[in-house]
């Protein structure tokens, strides 16, 4: 039987946050860009937790809390944020966001 | 490790609670007045941050650790905290009249600046990861909302959604730099992580970790090549905001690094100097060259900001104590300069004019001679030109760079600080030698010409006489941990 090492949840969070890096630099959608961060930091949040299950304390999990509590505030304000963007725009794509260039 | 907190606690984050409490009450009072008493919210939001700053006052020369490791309350924290309680003052005295032409809901705008404050406050004396995280992100969510304030602004949506974006993009690269410093260390506390992390043999996933706290800090300081926010950003925000941005957001975020890169990863030194080299370089460079072509004095100053942050990235790569004593100084002087030239932005903002274009400054002098000449301060400061505080500051960051052996880039900082006064004085041609500026005339409120006196005192005052600044930035700049061993005797 294969046991689960701390390596293999290294593997899925280095996947977990690569797909998150390629999401936000190919997909368009600011809403979808917004969902592949969030795939990033829950890529962290399973670092921390992998590597607090390694040392045999808490500190990670406490860090990765934290973690989930500031994407939450930061999923508030972002949205809120599409949201004003969306309403004199009428869309959310973002080659759309043009008004200012060099 | 005693359980729960103790009342020294609360009493080492004083500066901070009143701050908080002082938030709260710009939110209750926005409740209980009228919006035509904007004006009131304003002077409360100054008795607070004043307030705060006395409450700091006799943290000058602690230097404890607090909350459990949580926190250092050190020179260095209350340097910083200096530099950033000035900034929001000086920022919300020239917010005043910006908020009454724009129609702003004054409540809010204080109470996130107020917020903002208190997270670099936490990023300042941080020395838990942890901490760090949450000062940082109480800062950020802060300026998020702050830079799409004006809603029905396309250019300030824009910019809103950019910074959201590529902040939230950023905060993950830096996070996961910083799990796999825990990871292998065991521990969030910088001190802690360098006793560590010094016995270990260099790992991949170290230098990997290391490369994205960089790339993770490189966003939020806004170097080359993760500056490309920055310009957007400064353009669209409401001017007041761009000011406070560029200056506290900037001071805190070099405030992180130095906490992480010097007390928490100092045996590393010799990996991530060479790319701090590389990135003072190129962020220098850049920065400068992009700003010579800028037709948008908001733009122009988004660039130069870029540029000032690649002087200050040499104090990094000097990696000693007399580094980041200049880095202190020139972020101190930088705020009297960079809100001076904003105060002036701000000034031009009328009921009819945006005011953000290089052309809307010309013939100032004829239209506001004080003010042009304010402005011919500022910009020769930015510039570096003695005997302006921005020499100073540069003087200090280069011999710095030099003293550690690091001549070439001294040499490079010398030569992107000549290109730079082409663009400098490029805005002083417009004030002086341009036609008059259509539009209302420019009047200065009381509060703006109190922002405007107290930036050009601190650029003039700390360019002829720097000493006790000095001083000052070298005590504070030694209960940094890490770079005990490179303080030396050092002359004036």
């Amino acid at each position: 039987m294969l046991e689960i090492t701390t390596t293999h949840y290294l593997v899925l969070s280095a996947a977990l946050f690569m797909i998150g890096v390629i999401g936000v630099m190919v997909r368009r959608n600011i809403i979808i860009i917004f969902m592949s961060i969030e795939l990033m930091l829950n890529a962290v949040n399973v670092n921390l937790v992998a590597f607090s299950q390694q040392w045999q304390h808490v500190v990670g999990q406490v860090f990765a809390v934290f973690v989930i509590a500031v994407a939450a505030a930061e999923a508030a304000v972002g949205l809120g944020i599409i949201l004003a963007f969306y309403r004199n725009k009428e869309t959310v794509n973002i080659d759309e966001m043009n008004v200012m260039r060099w | 490790m005693p359980a729960g907190f103790s009342a020294a606690d609360f009493y080492n984050i004083l500066p901070e609670l009143v701050l908080t409490g002082g938030a709260l009450l710009v939110l209750i009072v926005d409740v209980l007045t009228v919006r035509q008493q904007r004006s009131l919210l304003g002077w409360l939001t100054f008795g607070v941050l004043s307030a705060t700053l006395l409450a700091l006052l006799p943290f000058s020369d602690a230097n404890t650790v607090a909350s459990r490791g949580l926190l250092a309350i050190d020179g260095f924290a209350f340097f910083f905290k200096v530099i950033f309680l000035l900034t929001a003052l000086v920022t919300v005295l020239m917010s005043s009249s910006y908020i009454e032409v724009e129609q702003l809901r004054a409540g809010e705008y204080y109470f996130l600046i107020l917020c903002a404050t208190l997270g670099m406050m936490f990023m300042a004396s941080g020395i838990d990861l942890i901490t760090i995280l949450i000062g940082l992100e109480t800062m950020a969510v802060a300026f998020y909302i702050l830079a799409g304030f004006l809603k029905p602004n396309r250019r300030s949506n824009e910019a809103a959604v950019k910074y959201f974006l590529l902040g939230a993009f950023s905060l993950g690269i830096l996070l996961y730099g910083m799990s796999t410093l825990y990871g292998l260390s065991g521990t969030t506390n910088v001190r802690e992580l360098a006793t560590a992390l010094a016995s270990q043999e260099r790992s991949a996933l170290l230098i990997v970790g290391l490369v994205m706290v960089v790339a993770g800090i490189g966003f939020k300081v806004a170097a080359v090549p993760f500056h490309m926010w920055a310009p957007d950003v400064y353009e669209g925000a409401p001017t007041p905001v761009t000011a406070f941005l560029s200056v506290g957001s900037k001071a805190a975020s070099f405030a992180m690094l130095l906490r992480l890169f010097m007390e928490g990863l100092p045996f590393l030194a010799d990996v991530w100097q060479p790319m701090f080299w590389v990135l003072a370089v190129v962020t220098m460079t850049v920065g400068n060259l992009a700003a010579l072509t800028q037709s948008n004095i908001k733009r122009m100053l988004a660039y130069s900001s870029i540029a000032h942050a690649g002087y200050l990235l040499i104090g990094v790569v000097a990696n000693s104590s007399r580094g980041v004593a200049a880095m202190m100084i020139y972020l101190l002087l930088y705020v009297f300069m960079q809100l001076g030239a904003f105060a002036v932005v701000v000034m031009l903002r009328r009921q009819d004019v945006v005011g953000d274009e290089l052309k809307d400054l010309s013939g100032l002098y004829f239209r506001y001679p004080t003010a042009a000449c304010a402005m011919l301060f500022f910009m020769l400061s930015l510039g570096g030109i003695p005997p302006t505080a921005g020499f100073m500051g540069k003087f200090w960051l280069f011999s710095a760079a030099i003293e550690s052996g690091f001549f070439w880039l001294a040499v490079i900082g010398v030569l992107n600080s000549a290109v730079s006064l082409y663009y400098y004085i490029r805005v002083v041609v417009f004030m002086w030698m341009k036609e008059e500026a259509l539009g209302s005339p420019i009047v200065a409120s009381p509060s703006m010409a109190v922002a405007l006196t107290v930036a050009l005192a601190g650029v003039v005052v700390f360019g002829v006489y720097p000493r006790p600044l000095f001083e000052l930035a070298q005590v504070s700049a030694q209960s940094l941990g890490g770079v005990v061993a490179a303080v030396g005797a050092l002359s004036f």
